[in-house]
């Protein structure tokens, strides 16, 4: 079955109109795998639209762009009640639980061709996405700057409101 | 749809979001005003996500159709 949608040729967008382009504010907050992939893939879609895009990386979130750290992020069973087959508490808290989980969601990852961690902080810097790094989290976790990907902005929370003061959408992840 | 002529087209079948948007937004980056890409997915996200993506752009969405399990859009670049 074929079904038609749209068709009018003339059906330009209204965003044309405005005189800058939107800006998507976010916080990335998650050390976890699961929790790194929404900021990122959001960032890739508003760069997409034209969109500037700055995320702040702050507490277990600076991991997420930490030089060694990023490749191995992981995925908690303990406490995750959602985990596709459920994983009691009592067994999530055994060795190696959190290392098959994280296995397992890097295969569906693979599997749905999405890319990694690491492909998507390429691509945020390629479309010049802003990547601040919350120097209090540094401070607090013992974080230098040489610890931290290429192309990171160190900065307080007074640099990132300022960015985000003028944006059309500001999340918490 | 038949009749409308396209300049270019990109396979997105088999990925999912973000990817359909990115790699239609780095394809029409090449074209010229004007110009018309034609998209195939398989991400039924798309036949949402398309629409969205032209509006935000201000490219024109000629055509967006759902062939049993495929989605193919056409979208004209707009001047910037």
């Amino acid at each position: 079955m074929t079904t038609t949608i749209a068709a009018p040729a003339d059906a330009t967008g209204h965003g044309q109109a405005r005189r800058r382009p939107r800006r998507l504010a976010m916080v990335a907050s998650k050390g976890t795998l699961d929790g790194a992939y929404p900021p990122l893939i959001l960032a890739a879609t508003a760069a997409s639209l034209g969109w500037e895009v700055g995320i702040f990386f702050t507490f277990y979130g600076l991991d997420i762009i930490h030089r060694k750290k990023h490749r191995k992020l992981k995925v908690a069973p303990l406490a995750n009640p959602a985990m596709p087959v459920p994983v009691p508490n009592l067994l999530g808290a055994l060795p190696g639980m959190t290392a098959a989980a994280t296995a397992m969601m890097k295969g569906w990852m693979r599997d749905a061709k999405l890319p990694e961690v690491a492909q998507f902080l390429d691509m945020a810097r390629e479309s010049g996405t802003k990547l601040f790094a919350c120097s209090t989290t540094m401070g607090v976790m013992g974080v230098k700057a040489s610890d931290l990907l290429p192309g990171v902005d160190i900065a307080g929370a007074t640099a990132f409101l300022d960015f985000a003061a003028d944006a059309d959408v500001s999340l918490f992840i | 749809m038949i009749d409308i002529r396209w300049d270019a087209e990109l396979d997105c079948t088999g990925l999912l979001c973000p990817l359909p948007v990115y790699r239609t937004s780095q394809a029409i980056a090449r074209l010229e005003a004007g110009q018309v890409l034609r998209i195939e997915c398989t991400d039924p996200g798309s036949l949402a996500d398309f629409p969205a993506f032209a509006r935000q752009r201000g490219h024109a969405l000629l055509a967006a159709q759902d062939q049993g399990g495929r989605q193919v859009f056409l979208i004209r670049k707009e001047a910037a």
